[in-house]
């Protein structure tokens, strides 16, 4: 537990939370908690910064608005919602949590997440790596011959690894770590889909399964590397989106 | 994905087995991703999850963190929190699932999703406990015999020249 006690200045200030309750359904419950402290005593959160789940709920319903968009805890709660799985009032803080980390204008927010955000946007790919579609045609290409090469069973297999193939059941998506840094890793994943008999295909577009726009709060960003996943699936007219994680 | 695995392992698609890791007895631990299973699919997915985990390494060599499933504990490389800046407190943070992970005894930890991969990876190595962290992916080719060589990045030396034979080439 955080053993600081909350300090408040009186008369409440602003209305963060009241902004939050208007988006969720039921309000996020958010007015409903009995400060148990079940959230605060099964989260690894607990602790850095001064701060708990309960003591940020605290702090929103006391309407320490400035305290909170002062606060970095909101980079260090991973939303993670166990908070939620054991409140008995289904308390949703991680939207709390998530709406928090908007309060800080966009420059200001982790460099490193918003670089990843901003690098998708550039992209079509939407790589918050910066990988291209021809780069990542490449090393596919590159590791499906090195397999084939190896081992004769996966030329007689056949193994592939399509990208852009239309009417395929599944949409797999690829975080790009695989291809950037340890392209060997898709081995493994291409003869499982193989042996399994799927018919599946990655994407010129928007093959990517990261988004950091979610991570970085910015909520139009997020939504356009939604939609631009959906897009895709949509237009090469697969069923299934599967995320390979 | 999980239920994919699971699914196709069930049709007898995928013909995975435990036999080489009967005598091995390596020990092998789940990290149940959060955006799968508390967040998304809840404990049906968990259990799909175990099902292809224990068809692998064997139900004898497979134990469990607690708490697990929808109640496990974020391994804090969610949210971000990799990208964010903040190191220290992110490596705070993980003092929980890895303490988790080093009770079970096990020397492998299975991470299915990128983030954990990343975070229980440098866990590992921050706190001392020289557990490896692996792919599911990775075990599944191994167990059928289809595991490259150039695919054994995360695994350890106890398992790096685990060859077992290739079961569709088994008549």
């Amino acid at each position: 537990m955080a053993d600081e006690a909350i300090k408040i200045s009186g008369k409440k200030k602003s209305f963060f939370i009241d902004k939050v309750k208007e988006l969720l359904p039921e309000g996020g419950n958010l007015n409903l908690c009995l400060t148990c402290g079940a959230c605060s005593s099964g989260c690894p959160a607990t602790g850095l910064e001064g701060l708990d789940p309960r003591k940020f709920l605290r702090m929103a319903a006391l309407g320490m608005d400035d305290e909170i968009k002062a606060s970095k805890w909101p980079w260090m709660c991973t939303m993670c919602q166990r908070c939620i799985y054991v409140c008995p009032m289904k308390i949703d803080i991680p939207q709390l949590v998530f709406n928090a980390r908007g309060l800080t204008p966009r420059e200001n927010r982790p460099k490193g997440i918003r670089e990843s955000c901003d690098m998708a946007l550039k992209v079509d790919t939407c790589s918050a790596m910066g990988c291209s579609a021809e780069d990542f045609e490449f090393v596919v290409g590159d590791i499906l011959e090195e397999i084939k090469g190896a081992e004769p069973f996966w030329e007689e297999r056949d193994l592939q690894a399509p990208i852009d193939k239309e009417g395929a059941e599944f949409f797999v998506n690829q975080n790009s770590r695989e291809p950037m840094t340890e392209p060997e890793e898709m081995g493994p994943l291409w003869k499982i889909l193989n042996l399994a008999g799927a018919d599946w295909t990655y994407g010129s577009k928007a093959w990517t399964g990261e988004n950091y726009c979610l991570f970085l709060a910015d909520n139009e960003s997020w939504k356009n590397i939604v939609v631009k996943q959906a897009a895709q699936t949509e237009a090469l007219g697969c069923k299934t989106y599967l995320n390979t994680e | 994905m999980y239920e994919y695995y699971a699914k196709w392992i069930r049709e007898g698609k995928l013909k995975v087995n435990s036999d080489w890791n009967k005598d091995l007895k390596v020990k092998f631990t789940v990290q149940d991703p959060c955006q799968i299973v508390r967040k998304t699919f809840g404990d049906p997915i968990a259990e799909d999850l175990r099902f292809v985990v224990k068809s692998v390494v064997g139900e004898e060599n497979f134990i469990d963190m607690v708490p697990n499933r929808s109640n496990n504990y974020c391994c804090g490389g969610g949210g971000g929190f990799l990208q964010s800046g903040y190191k220290e407190e992110r490596l705070t943070y993980g003092k929980l699932k890895d303490s988790q992970i080093q009770t079970t005894g096990a020397t492998y930890c299975i991470a299915g999703c990128h983030n954990c991969h990343a975070q229980i990876h440098e866990l590992s190595h921050h706190y001392g406990g020289h557990y490896n962290v692996v792919h599911l992916w990775t075990l599944i080719c191994l167990s059928m015999g289809v595991l490259g060589e150039n695919e054994r990045t995360y695994l350890g030396e106890d398992l790096a020249e685990v060859y077992p034979p290739n079961v569709y080439l088994q008549k």
